[in-house]
C-alpha cells in the first residue's frame, strides 16, 4: 500500500469500520511510515477533541414541550369523527356529560394549588421519562446559578446539598404556570427531587403545604417573592426534610 | 367507538416513548446543519410532526436512524428554499490537499478556548462535511447508518469524512495560527 492509499484508508481505521485484512495493511504501514503516522495521530487527537468537547447541542426544554404539546393536538384534529347520527348524538352526549362533571367539580375546588400541582407531576414524570433531568450537570452552585443568567428574567437562589445527604445534580429550564421557571435537580438516593422555582404572581405568602399526587409527594411554599415545589418519589419523611434544608438556606 | 378513540392515544404513547427521547439526535443535527437556534427548533419540530405522520410505516428497531433521516430531508427542503447557495458550495480541492497540512493538535488543545475554536471551524465547513462529521463525531453513528441518513453509497461515507477532516485542520491551523 503506497502512503496515497492510506490516506484515505486512516479514516476507516481509525472508525474501525475496515475489514480485518485492510484493517492489518493499515496498521503495518503506520508502524513504518512516520508521515502517515503523523497524519493518523493528528486526525485521533482531533476526533477525541470534538468528541469530548462542548459541540454537542440537547433539546431546549421549551422545543421538548413544544413538540409534545402540538403532537397531542395534531393527534386530535387529525381524528375522524365517523358521521352518523347516533354517533354524533353519543359526540353530544359526553359534552353534555363533560359540562355536568365541569359543573360537579368547580364548587369541590379544581383551583389554582390543584392544577399547577397536576403540573408539576408532569413535568416531573417528562423529566424522568425523556432521560433530560438536567441541562447543566454539576454539583457546584457556582456553575448552576450563573447557568441561568440571560436564560430567566429572575435570579434563583440554588444551594448544593450534598453535606445534609441531597447532592445537587444540576439545573435546567422548565415551563409551569405559562412562564419559564428554574428546576433545581437533587437525589437522594436513587431518588429524583426536582425543586421548581419561579417569581410569586401576587405578593402573597403561602405557608409549607404537602400533597400527593399519582404516588408522588409534593410540597410547596414561597418566601421572599418565589414559589417554590418539591416534587419526589421519595418518602414524605425525607421529602420534608429536604424542604427545611431549603428553606434554611434560601 | 371505544376502540376507535383509544388506538390514536396508544400510537401517541408509542411515539412518545419510542421517538420522542431522540430528540437530542434530532435537534443537534438540525443545529449543526442551519447554524442556528431558531431555524433548528422549527425544523425539529416539523419533523417530528412529519415522523409522527409516517410513524404507522415505521417497523424498523433503529428509531433513531430513521429520525434522523426526516430531519436531514426536512433540513436541505428548507436549504433549497432558503439558502440554495449553500447546496452548490463547490470546494477547490487544492486548498485541502493532506500534503499542505501542518496542523499539530497540540498546539490547538493548548489553547484556553479550544472547544470555541473548534466550533467555529467546524461551522464554517460546506454543510455536506457538517453533516457527516456531526453524525459519525457527535452521534457516533457507523458508515452504513450514515449512508443511509445521507443518501449517499457506504464508499462514499470514508471520503466525504477524509475531505471533512483535512478541510476542518486547514481551518483550525489557520484559527490557531490567528491566537497565537
Amino acid at each position: 500500500m503506497t502512503c496515497t492509499d492510506i490516506q484515505a484508508a486512516i479514516h476507516g481505521y481509525l472508525d474501525g469500520e475496515l475489514d480485518a485484512v485492510r484493517n492489518l495493511e493499515v496498521e503495518q504501514h503506520l508502524q513504518h511510515c512516520a508521515v502517515c503516522s503523523q497524519t493518523y495521530k493528528a486526525d485521533q487527537t482531533l476526533q477525541g477533541a470534538i468528541k469530548t468537547g462542548s459541540q454537542y447541542y440537547r433539546a431546549p426544554a421549551h422545543l421538548r414541550k413544544r413538540i409534545q404539546s402540538s403532537i397531542r393536538q395534531g393527534d386530535k384534529s387529525e381524528r375522524v369523527v365517523p358521521a352518523m347520527p347516533w354517533r354524533w348524538l353519543a359526540v353530544a352526549a359526553s359534552v353534555v356529560f363533560v359540562v355536568i362533571l365541569a359543573w360537579a367539580l368547580i364548587p369541590s375546588g379544581l383551583d389554582g394549588e390543584q392544577l399547577v400541582a397536576q403540573e408539576v407531576v408532569s413535568s416531573h414524570v417528562r423529566s424522568l421519562m425523556v432521560d433530560h433531568v438536567a441541562d447543566v450537570m454539576s454539583s457546584d452552585q457556582h456553575t448552576v446559578k450563573p447557568w441561568f443568567t440571560g436564560k430567566l428574567d429572575f435570579s434563583p437562589p440554588v444551594k448544593n446539598l450534598t453535606n445534609e445527604g441531597f447532592p445537587l445534580v444540576g439545573g435546567r429550564l422548565d415551563y409551569l404556570e405559562n412562564r419559564a421557571v428554574a428546576a433545581l435537580v437533587y437525589q437522594r438516593r436513587n431518588h429524583v427531587i426536582n425543586l421548581f422555582i419561579w417569581p410569586s404572581s401576587q405578593d402573597t405568602h403561602v405557608k409549607t403545604k404537602a400533597l400527593a399526587r399519582q404516588g408522588y409527594h409534593l410540597v410547596h411554599w414561597s418566601k421572599a417573592g418565589m414559589t417554590y415545589w418539591a416534587i419526589s418519589d421519595l418518602n414524605d419523611t425525607e421529602l420534608q426534610e429536604f424542604v427545611r434544608l431549603v428553606q434554611a438556606s434560601s | 367507538m371505544w376502540k376507535e378513540r383509544n388506538v390514536p392515544e396508544q400510537t401517541v404513547a408509542r411515539f412518545e416513548q419510542v421517538v420522542l427521547p431522540h430528540m437530542d439526535a434530532a435537534y443537534n443535527l438540525a443545529r449543526w446543519l442551519t447554524r442556528n437556534d431558531h431555524d433548528a427548533e422549527d425544523l425539529v419540530q416539523e419533523s417530528y410532526l412529519r415522523a409522527f405522520k409516517f410513524f404507522g410505516s415505521f417497523q424498523g428497531a433503529n428509531a433513531r436512524g430513521w429520525l434522523l433521516t426526516i430531519v436531514r430531508n426536512t433540513c436541505y427542503t428548507w436549504f433549497r428554499e432558503n439558502r440554495p447557495q449553500e447546496l452548490t458550495t463547490s470546494f477547490d480541492e487544492n486548498i485541502h490537499s493532506t500534503e499542505a497540512d501542518p496542523f499539530d493538535p497540540e498546539k490547538l488543545l493548548l489553547q484556553s478556548e479550544s472547544g470555541q475554536l473548534l466550533k467555529q471551524a467546524m461551522e464554517e465547513l460546506p454543510l455536506e462535511f457538517r453533516e457527516v462529521l456531526t453524525l459519525r463525531e457527535l452521534e457516533g453513528l457507523s458508515y452504513k447508518e450514515i449512508a443511509v441518513i445521507a443518501g449517499i453509497p457506504p464508499g462514499t461515507v470514508m471520503s466525504r469524512l477524509a475531505r471533512a477532516r483535512s478541510r476542518l485542520k486547514q481551518h483550525l491551523t489557520k484559527l490557531v495560527n490567528k491566537e497565537c
